[in-house]
């Protein structure tokens, strides 16, 4: 037998007092790390196996588990870390890609972290939420350059279509195949509940789930899984997914153990094989082509509906996001480097893009310079994690949030970032029926309406403390924000202050 | 040191007056400035200032440039540029008196201009448009000198000291207009910079504003995509600007940019309060000009050619008053600048937030 190279990264520590075997973790754990050794009448666990996604911690009824960090490390080496050694060990094994799920993991700063916000004091009020109106209604969408008015003078009202949202919130696209049914109808549910929108991802929009079309954002993907007519005029608004900030610069991929029988229907791809979409749309080659994608969806669609173009957020972005304003594209989606996935080849994930404070910025900045920003509006996803990241995105620039990992949270993952496997013990990543049935819709929807009220509540707060009543005031609006730990070059790319000036 | 208005956005709160003759009779510039000197305590020294309109009857064709320099170079540049673009159909320095609590004042000039045939059609602009840009490239462009004036038939009087200072100091008392406004100011931290005092004007508009808008980053970088400089990062630089854009640019009436700037709570516009189409209205405007709403508390009084208009915040977070007295309508920061020069009114109230009084003169209806 081959020597085993590998460390288990965790350590399953049983606190024997506490353990009543029954077993309840070894019928929990997809990875199959708990077993009960009825000759030895205890439970047995193969730490290797596990991934660290807290199901058993938390299921155990008696709290006898913890999963730690396990304390064998390789020799110290600040260059030669035990995680890279790892890798190699692993590559010299299999002579295959890396592959990761969930967003970058690695200690970049975290822009978000190091921008405060302004309160009023003093020479204006602060406005109190629980006792004065506060509004977090936004609209998406193109704005007309000038009023027209109708023969007898009146104000002609008509725009091109546009997005309602209740809070500047939406559920980020996560294709039904890299997730289960009952996250996609969770997702489905809370968006129309709270009045916002979730997005199907690349993988087509289950026949069941038409039914909440009104506040579905239909995804248009390299691969052009599930697109059809049906499928264009059920969404509310159309998303032409140019890249994503997980993985710039290639396809989706997701493995054909996923693509079971109803999953195989709606992405309309034989069940069982690999859904790889190519990393270029292979009738995108140039902006001008992206200008016809845009008008061609537009066309089959009667011009009722706005169409997003997402990119993932790389180095010339500024400048990839002012064509974008200009091909026609009603809203702009970008996804910083930290944005989640199902599955992703770990060296892109981990070294590929930048972030999207810094990318919204200078969209935001670039934009407005060319007199443009109202011919899109702007959405950014990747990663906001707290609705002090949307309340901070907002004053940078943007128009509203996508939220992708943080609607997953809701739903009970804890960032295992073994999606990739479809083993997911939470129910959300995988497609077995066993495993899918843990995640009950009717408490996973509400869970989410829970956290996009409480993170409206908090927005509300923060923006009465600015004595900002209304988030469109918000918006842009950078003098809400200073920069603390942060070098002259990244205070001039976010167009903010330092703390004390 | 301290940072010069423009470099550093200074917070500031305020007194402010307005009158008008809705028949147009043409009111003595004294008046004025009794209503803003019982408000005394509401400024603080650092700023004062005062608006006329039908002040140069004799003139009311050409538009009238009130010039602040700080050198004599400034001024032959900018006389320079002014001969370019213009016909100049008289200049002279503004007369003034010497007062003891007005020091340190710049050259101030008045040129009464015409826009040269060749340049304006040369620009393809219409003529105020030409002319407004032509203003703001001279107040960006060219350092030292700053046009704080320059609307037709109308003019603006500032410096900084106390309100009632300026106008002696300006000698308002020679001048006479059918309407009239007034700002003391109360800046919390300024070495004090003439250009910095209110009124700001852009043509034939004027703001006199008491507030500090928690909005201002976002309305200035909105307004700034369409060619406005906000070289003084103030409130009151910002509104002229939006409502310059939004009446002479997007030809939206007062009644409709008041909609704009202090929009309805969306829990009004879904009541019952509104038709459905103000309703559409009021929505398209919310969704249109999202980024022109202005938060935080302000009271402005607007002149411009041919009336006022005053306007609260939506919370209505600044004090405001009315009143009327025959042809005459009283708008002030309190009311004992309205009693001080008409003691018995026949109408006195004080406007809802976001509910504009817009007064015009009668033959212009």
């Amino acid at each position: 037998m081959a020597l085993n190279y590998f460390q288990p990264l965790f350590d399953v520590i049983r606190d024997k007092d506490r353990c009543i075997k029954c077993q309840a973790c070894a019928r929990q754990c997809a990875n199959e790390v708990h077993r009960y050794d009825g000759d030895l009448d205890m439970m047995i666990s193969d730490s290797q196996q596990c991934v660290d996604c807290q199901r058993c911690v938390c299921i155990c009824p008696t709290g006898a588990l913890k999963i730690v960090d396990n304390p064998n490390k390789f020799r110290n080496n600040s260059n030669w870390s035990q995680q890279i050694m790892t890798e190699v060990y692993k590559q010299a094994e299999t002579g295959g890609v890396l592959l990761s799920a969930m967003g970058n993991p690695k200690e970049y700063p975290v822009y978000w972290d190091k921008i405060l916000l302004n309160a009023s004091q003093v020479t204006n009020p602060p406005i109190d939420p629980l006792r004065e109106p506060m509004e977090t209604k936004v609209f998406l969408g193109k704005k007309p350059k000038n009023v027209s008015f109708n023969e007898d003078g009146s104000v002609k009202t008509e725009t091109t279509p546009t997005l309602e949202l209740s809070t500047p919130i939406m559920f980020s696209a996560m294709s039904y195949g890299s997730i289960s049914r009952n996250a996609h109808e969770s997702l489905a549910r809370a968006a129309t509940e709270l009045g916002i929108f979730y997005n199907t991802g690349e993988g087509g929009l289950h026949k069941d789930f038409y039914q909440y079309g009104s506040n579905t954002i239909v995804q248009v993907a390299s691969g052009r899984f599930g697109v059809f007519k049906d499928y264009l005029e059920t969404g509310a608004a159309i998303e032409i997914k140019m890249g994503q900030g997980a993985k710039p610069g290639i396809g989706g991929h997701l493995p054909g153990a996923k693509i079971l029988e109803d999953v195989s229907r709606t992405r309309m791809i034989p069940m069982g094989t690999d859904a790889i979409s190519p990393a270029p749309h292979h009738d995108i080659y140039s902006i001008e082509d992206l200008r016809q994608l845009v008008l061609s969806l537009k066309e089959a669609t009667e011009y009722k509906k706005p169409v997003i173009v997402k990119i993932a957020a790389v180095h010339n972005v500024a400048a990839i996001a002012s064509g974008i304003a200009r091909s026609g594209a009603d809203i702009i989606a970008i996804d910083g480097y930290r944005g989640g996935t199902g599955a992703a080849p770990t060296r892109i994930r981990d070294n590929v893009g930048i972030p999207i404070e810094l990318a919204l910025a200078s969209v935001d900045q670039r934009l407005r310079d060319e007199g443009i920003r109202n011919e899109v509006s702007v959405v950014v996803a990747g990663s906001i994690r707290s609705s002090s990241d949307v309340v901070k995105a907002i004053a940078l620039g943007a128009d509203a949030c996508y939220i992708g990992t943080a609607a997953l949270l809701a739903l009970g993952c804890h960032l295992c970032r073994s999606c990739q496997t479809g083993k997911c013990n939470w129910g959300i990543a995988t497609q077995r029926p066993d495993l899918v049935k843990r995640l009950n819709p009717n408490i996973g929807y509400q869970r989410l309406v829970n956290l996009v009220h409480a993170w409206d509540h908090e927005i509300k707060e923060m923006m009465g403390g600015m004595g900002i009543n209304s988030v469109e005031a918000l918006r842009g609006n950078r003098l809400m924000l200073r920069g603390i730990g942060l070098n002259e070059k990244e205070l001039e790319i976010l167009g903010i202050q330092h703390a004390g000036q | 040191m301290l940072e010069k208005e423009g470099q550093v956005r200074i917070p500031a709160g305020c007194a402010i007056s307005g009158f008008i003759s809705r028949d147009g009779n043409r009111i003595c510039g004294d008046k004025i400035v009794k209503s803003i000197s019982y408000m005394h305590d509401r400024s603080n020294g650092l700023g004062g200032g005062f608006a006329g309109y039908g002040i140069y009857p004799e003139y009311k064709d050409q538009y009238a440039f009130h010039i602040f320099y700080d050198s004599n170079e400034a001024r032959v540049e900018t006389e320079r540029f002014l001969d370019k673009h213009f016909d100049v159909v008289n200049l002279s320095r503004i007369p003034t008196r010497k007062h003891p609590n007005i020091t340190n004042e710049p050259l101030i000039w008045r040129y009464f201009v015409n826009p040269l045939p060749t340049k304006l059609t040369e620009s393809q602009l219409d003529e105020r448009e030409f002319v407004a840009q032509c203003v703001i490239n001279i107040n960006d462009k060219i350092n030292g000198s700053y046009v704080f004036s320059s609307g037709k038939n109308m003019g603006v009087f500032k410096a900084v000291g106390y309100p009632e200072d300026v106008g002696e100091f300006y000698r308002l008392e020679e001048y006479a207009g059918y309407a009239w406004t007034a700002h003391g100011r109360y800046p919390t931290n300024t070495p004090g910079w003439w250009g910095g005092a209110h009124p700001f004007a852009l043509l034939d508009y004027t703001i006199v504003h008491n507030g500090e808008i928690s909005s201002y980053d976002a309305n200035r970088r909105y307004i700034e995509m369409y060619g406005y400089k906000c070289n003084l990062l103030t409130d009151t630089e910002v509104i002229t600007y939006i409502i310059d854009f939004l009446n002479r640019k997007q030809k939206l009436c007062l009644e409709d940019i008041a909609k704009i700037i202090a929009a309805p709570f969306w829990s009004e516009i879904d009541s019952d309060k509104y038709s459905e189409s103000e309703r559409q209205k009021l929505k398209y405007f919310r969704n249109v000009f999202s980024s022109l709403l202005i938060t935080g508390p302000f009271s402005i009084i607007l002149g411009f050619d041919g009336g006022l208009m005053a306007l609260n915040d939506r919370l209505k977070l600044r004090s405001m008053v009315a009143a009327e007295k025959g042809d005459m309508v009283y708008l002030a920061s309190e009311e004992c600048a309205i009693r001080a020069i008409c003691p018995v009114v026949d109408r006195i109230w004080s406007p809802r937030g976001g509910e504009p009084i817009i007064v015009k003169l009668n033959e212009k209806k």
